[in-house]
């Protein structure tokens, strides 16, 4: 008894408990940093990233999109607008595709529910817009988007084509 | 003679230690709190309401809103509440993923509570080292769903997709050398599981690590230490669940009375504070940590031994794999009606309550037959936690009261939903 509360005393007049904190704080002062330099470095990214929408086109031009509005009738944030007219071939396509990114709340529905694999989520995380404007993605947007990252968007889908 | 009147404070609701949105009026003798009121509805964007006009799927993703430290346990118990008045039960598989997932949000929002705590409490270091462990988990959140935190990964009948079998890795650049990128990708050269494996296994020590640093510190016990303090009766009578329960010495935890999904076959224990303070509560999120990682650990080994489906079986509820959908008529049929109408819920009502984080989670589900809930009710631990405040702070100091919030373990989203 006498010899705890000696002990207790001891320990909290050598402030035993704060040196060892600091020695801990020391120990990683020493270490390998292990933060990621963010805009130089990035932190790797999953195939299943869902970042900025897409529109795909097949391997020869034609766009897949065919206007069936599944997406537009999926989404939660009612972010998606279509519009759609047969084209002088017979074909139904859309005239105006836009998304709202303000309201998109990147569930990733709307790629999920896609029967022709047209819309789809890219890993871009990084827009912005100056303008409100800016920030609705129309169609011509989209499928650009899409031409620029169709090898990565591609890869992705064949990585993970066995899990949906 | 002057009339000698109380103050009144008002804390946030642009106070950084308020915990987002908070307006806290305070009336104070002094530096003695008198009565503690706290307003809320700052943060209120009306999920329960915006439910009612969507087909049941299309709301998982504003669940995830509502307490946005914990996403999937949000999921969880919606999920649970579609699947029970559906009579419909997900495969074993989709369970022990779901749970799984139940339990590293568990680490991830108690990792955030210890972090936030103890920055409220003036110990920087912790909140820089519990942030280390959480970039961890929310690579496992982004490799399943593609997102750190809203995840929008279970659905009523399982899960969306099977766990991936490789994890994305660093790539060597001029800001870090091979020699480096390959220690950072020691651990992501298998699937997920073997990622996740590797971190039940260093993360006990990381645990360790934070209790160095607050457990015995004499600073942290000074702030801890006999603030806040709930008797049990007084608990229960607040209708305090979780740690803030367990921290005043009462057992309760729904996941050992209520058993849920598969939890009665795992191995844990509940811990159980004993005066109900801060520094009970913070003992019991700490062993509580301890305790899911010994969770995830028995949830990885049986995944690894039990491949199989992890979406029921019945196209009424769940889109066909997108192969069968491209070349089958009826597949292509059931994926339209599901991603426009949905399926169709019969009439009832039902309440499903989890062990959320922060305590008892319900989604209480109402539905009149129709493809859309007619309506649905969250209870939220934080909401109830909050009311209690005024009991907590009642004659302690102006500083304590930011210990007592932040012991509390409120998120706004989940207090104004």
């Amino acid at each position: 008894m006498v010899m705890q509360a000696i002990r207790n005393y001891l320990k909290s007049l050598f402030l035993l408990e704060m040196l060892k904190g600091l020695l801990l704080t020391n120990r990683y002062l020493f270490k390998r940093k292990i933060t990621v330099q963010y805009p130089e470095e990035k932190t790797p990214q999953s195939n299943r990233f869902r970042g900025l929408h897409a529109l795909r086109r097949y391997p020869n031009g034609e766009e897949r999109c065919i206007a069936c509005k599944l997406c537009e009738a999926v989404c939660p944030a009612v972010a998606i607008t279509i519009e759609s007219e047969m084209r002088a071939d017979g074909s139904r396509r859309t005239t105006r595709y836009d998304i709202d990114l303000a309201k998109c709340i990147y569930c990733g529905f709307c790629e999920e529910s896609c029967p022709v694999d047209s819309i789809v989520m890219t890993r871009i995380f990084e827009y912005h817009g100056e303008k409100k404007e800016d920030l609705i993605m129309t169609k011509q947007r989209l499928l650009e988007v899409g031409d620029r990252n169709e090898a990565q968007i591609a890869a992705d889908r064949a990585q993970d084509a066995r899990y949906r | 003679m002057p009339e000698i009147r109380n103050m009144t404070v008002n804390f946030g609701p642009q106070h950084p230690a308020a915990h987002g949105v908070l307006r806290l009026v305070l009336e104070m003798d002094g530096e003695v709190i008198v009565r503690a009121d706290p307003h809320i509805g700052l943060l209120h964007r009306g999920t329960e309401k915006l439910a009612e006009s969507k087909p049941f799927n299309q709301s998982i993703g504003y669940l995830d809103r509502t307490d946005y430290i914990s996403m999937m346990c949000n999921e969880h118990a919606y999920v649970l509440a579609i699947e029970k008045l559906l009579g419909i039960a997900p495969p074993k598989r989709a369970q022990y993923i779901r749970v799984m997932f139940a339990e590293i949000t568990r680490i991830l929002n108690h990792a955030f509570w210890l972090a936030a705590h103890a920055l409220d409490c003036g110990a920087m270091t912790v909140f820089l080292y519990a942030f280390r462990e959480r970039e961890d988990l929310l690579d496992c959140y982004e490799a399943v769903s593609g997102t750190r935190m809203h995840a929008t990964y279970f659905r009523p009948g399982g899960v969306y997709r099977d766990l991936p079998e490789r994890m994305p890795q660093y790539q060597a650049s001029r800001w870090l050398s091979e020699k480096d990128a390959a220690a950072r990708n020691a651990d992501r050269q298998g699937s997920l599981l073997d990622f996740i494996e590797a971190f039940t296994q260093r993360f006990p020590a990381y645990i360790d690590e934070y209790e160095t640093l607050l457990t015995d510190n004499r600073i942290w016990k000074q702030r801890t230490v006999g603030i806040g303090v709930v008797s049990p009766e007084r608990a229960i009578a607040l209708g305090f669940t979780g740690c803030m329960l367990r921290g005043s010495g009462v057992e309760w935890d729904l996941r050992k009375k209520q058993p849920y999904e598969v939890y009665p076959e795992l191995d844990f224990d509940i811990p159980v504070g004993k005066e109900g303070d801060c520094y009970d509560r913070y003992l019991v999120h700490i062993e509580e940590l301890r305790q899911s990682n010994r969770i995830i650990k028995q949830c990885v080994d049986w995944l690894r031994a039990n491949p199989g489906p992890v979406m029921i079986d019945d196209h009424k509820f769940s889109p066909p794999q997108r192969e069968k959908m491209k070349g089958d008529m009826e597949s292509l049929i059931h994926h339209f009606k599901l991603f426009t109408e949905g399926y169709c819920v019969p009439e009832g009502e039902v309440y499903v309550p989890i062990e959320h984080p922060k305590g008892e989670f319900g989604v209480y589900l109402i539905s009149d037959g129709a493809n859309k809930p007619y309506r649905i009710k969250i209870r939220s631990s934080a909401f109830t936690h909050l009311s209690g405040i005024n009991d907590l702070v009642e004659g302690h100091m102006l500083a304590d009261v930011v210990a007592v919030l932040s012991t509390l373990d409120i998120v706004f989203g989940e207090v104004d939903r």
